[in-house]
């Protein structure tokens, strides 16, 4: 890490792990539990809050010393309004196909927790380089549980990966399939991608004592 | 009959927790105790039975493509929808504020329940949430879009009553170290999600008499489904469920 110092490098490698914003922070749950039936959709998700928390924490660091306290949640509203009009643009415009299936859930990243919650925590109080490392860094964290979610969910729910077939035909009955294997339909309905971020926090508390609660 | 359709389905069938994940993060921290849950819930109703309605003739008279047609014909190819998450999400925090204020001075004792949980409201996701399937649904009336609003907060509040309820019991069992706290909450939400899908069949008697329509075109009866499919859009997993559905119609009729 040459080109970051320390200090710096914590930002972004801490809400990988042990400062998860969604494991440990329980922040933007709603976006990464609904869209993570495949895997796809759970990247595009990913980069599109990474884009958005990364330069609306350097537009709101930007702006922190200006931006009088009383009304900067409407403030900070109007940032990522515009930033998220931005990505739902491009999404459009280049895999309509995508902003279909995420329809509504790209709209959903203005009230996605994290956002906010980095604005107030981080942007707020730190300069624009080190906001963008924290908001990138936030970004990663969530976007790493979102990609094992939505792993999880593709691959034991409807046998693909990112679309393509890796445990052999279910109708030809190739490869795993051949010895009786069937796709569990169960991981596509919402109910499992609860169960499966609720399974992620057991192991992660399990390697790591002290995250336990009470 | 209308209404109390989209009333059931917006409480039950489609509920904001259960089946799209909204407002999760404040369903999360908000729901250690009964007291709170409640009070948090109320605020939830409240604003969504106020802001639904609002966002609607937002959409219908400002954002829709050939929505400006009230201002003159020259207008009528204007296409503001693109606009629609900024002008929602202002809505919203705008009409937080004005409750906020107009609570506060005319009922101190519900401000003081309701008070501290409105800021909080206007980054809630179901608000927002509502308002966006409130559009991407095209509800048809300003009488409907209030019910769905009234509806939706209200299966919201039932979902983070019974989860409050189901967390002040849980703290006196012998739950794994490291599921304690947000681990078995998500574990518990998971499956009450499951049993809320049960609610699922509840209203397909209601969509026949449409799909026997269908038949008599032939071919047509494919199209319900799908029609249907396109408006629940987004969830992936409604969307499974209501292929089943449709399918489970379809073939009844059929035979």
């Amino acid at each position: 890490m040459g080109l970051l110092s320390k200090k710096d490098a914590k930002l972004i490698t801490d809400p990988l792990a042990d400062n998860n914003p969604i494991t440990i922070q329980v922040l933007g749950i709603c976006s990464a539990l609904a869209i993570t039936a495949q895997l796809k959709a759970s990247i595009v998700m990913a980069i599109s809050v990474m884009a958005v928390l990364g330069i609306g924490n350097v537009v709101i660091s930007l702006m922190r010393n200006i931006i009088p306290s009383k009304i900067r949640i409407i403030v900070q509203l109007v940032v990522v309004a515009a930033l998220v009009i931005i990505v739902d643009q491009v999404l459009k415009a280049f895999s309509y196909e995508l902003s279909k299936t995420l329809s509504v859930f790209v709209g959903l990243i203005i009230t996605n927790c994290i956002i906010m919650g980095r604005f107030e925590a981080f942007a707020l109080a730190n300069g624009p380089w080190r906001s963008f490392l924290d908001g990138i860094g936030n970004a990663a964290g969530y976007g790493v549980i979102l990609i094992i979610v939505g792993f999880f969910r593709e691959l034991l729910g409807s046998g693909t990966l990112l679309g393509f077939p890796v445990l052999g035909d279910p109708i030809e009955k190739t490869g795993l399939y051949a010895i009786g294997y069937e796709n569990n339909g169960f991981m596509l309905l919402s109910p499992m991608a609860l169960i499966v971020v609720g399974i992620i926090i057991w192991v992660q508390r399990t390697k790591n004592k002290e995250l336990i609660e009470d | 009959m209308e209404h109390l359709e989209l009333f059931l389905k917006s409480i039950f069938i489609d509920n904001m927790v259960f089946a799209t994940f909204l407002g999760m993060c404040s369903y999360l921290a908000v729901s250690k105790k009964v007291s709170t849950a409640v009070g948090l819930g109320a605020a939830v109703i409240f604003v969504l039975a106020i802001t639904v309605p609002l966002n609607w003739l937002l959409d219908q008279y400002l954002l829709q493509p050939g929505a400006l047609t009230w201002l003159g014909a020259e207008y009528a190819d204007y296409d503001l929808s693109f606009l629609s998450f900024i002008m929602f999400i202002a809505t919203i925090a705008t009409m937080v504020q004005l409750v906020e204020i107009v609570v506060e001075k005319f009922s101190p004792s519900l401000y003081n329940s309701l008070g501290i949980f409105l800021p909080l409201i206007a980054v809630n996701c179901a608000i927002l949430g509502g308002s966006l399937f409130m559009q991407s649904r095209e509800i048809p009336s300003l009488a409907l879009a209030t019910t769905y609003g009234v509806g939706s907060g209200i299966g919201w509040f039932l979902a983070i009553l019974s989860i409050a309820a189901i967390r002040e019991k849980i703290r006196y069992s012998n739950v794994p170290p490291a599921l304690r706290g947000l681990g078995i909450t998500f574990i518990i939400t998971g499956l009450m999600a499951i049993g809320f899908m049960s609610f699922g069949g509840m209203l397909t008697g209601d969509n026949e008499p449409e799909v026997k329509k269908g038949t008599t075109v032939q071919e047509g009866d494919k199209e319900p489904p799908q029609v249907q499919l396109e408006n629940n859009d987004s969830n992936n997993n409604t969307v499974v469920l209501k292929d089943d559905l449709g399918m489970a119609n379809t073939s009844k009729v059929n035979e």
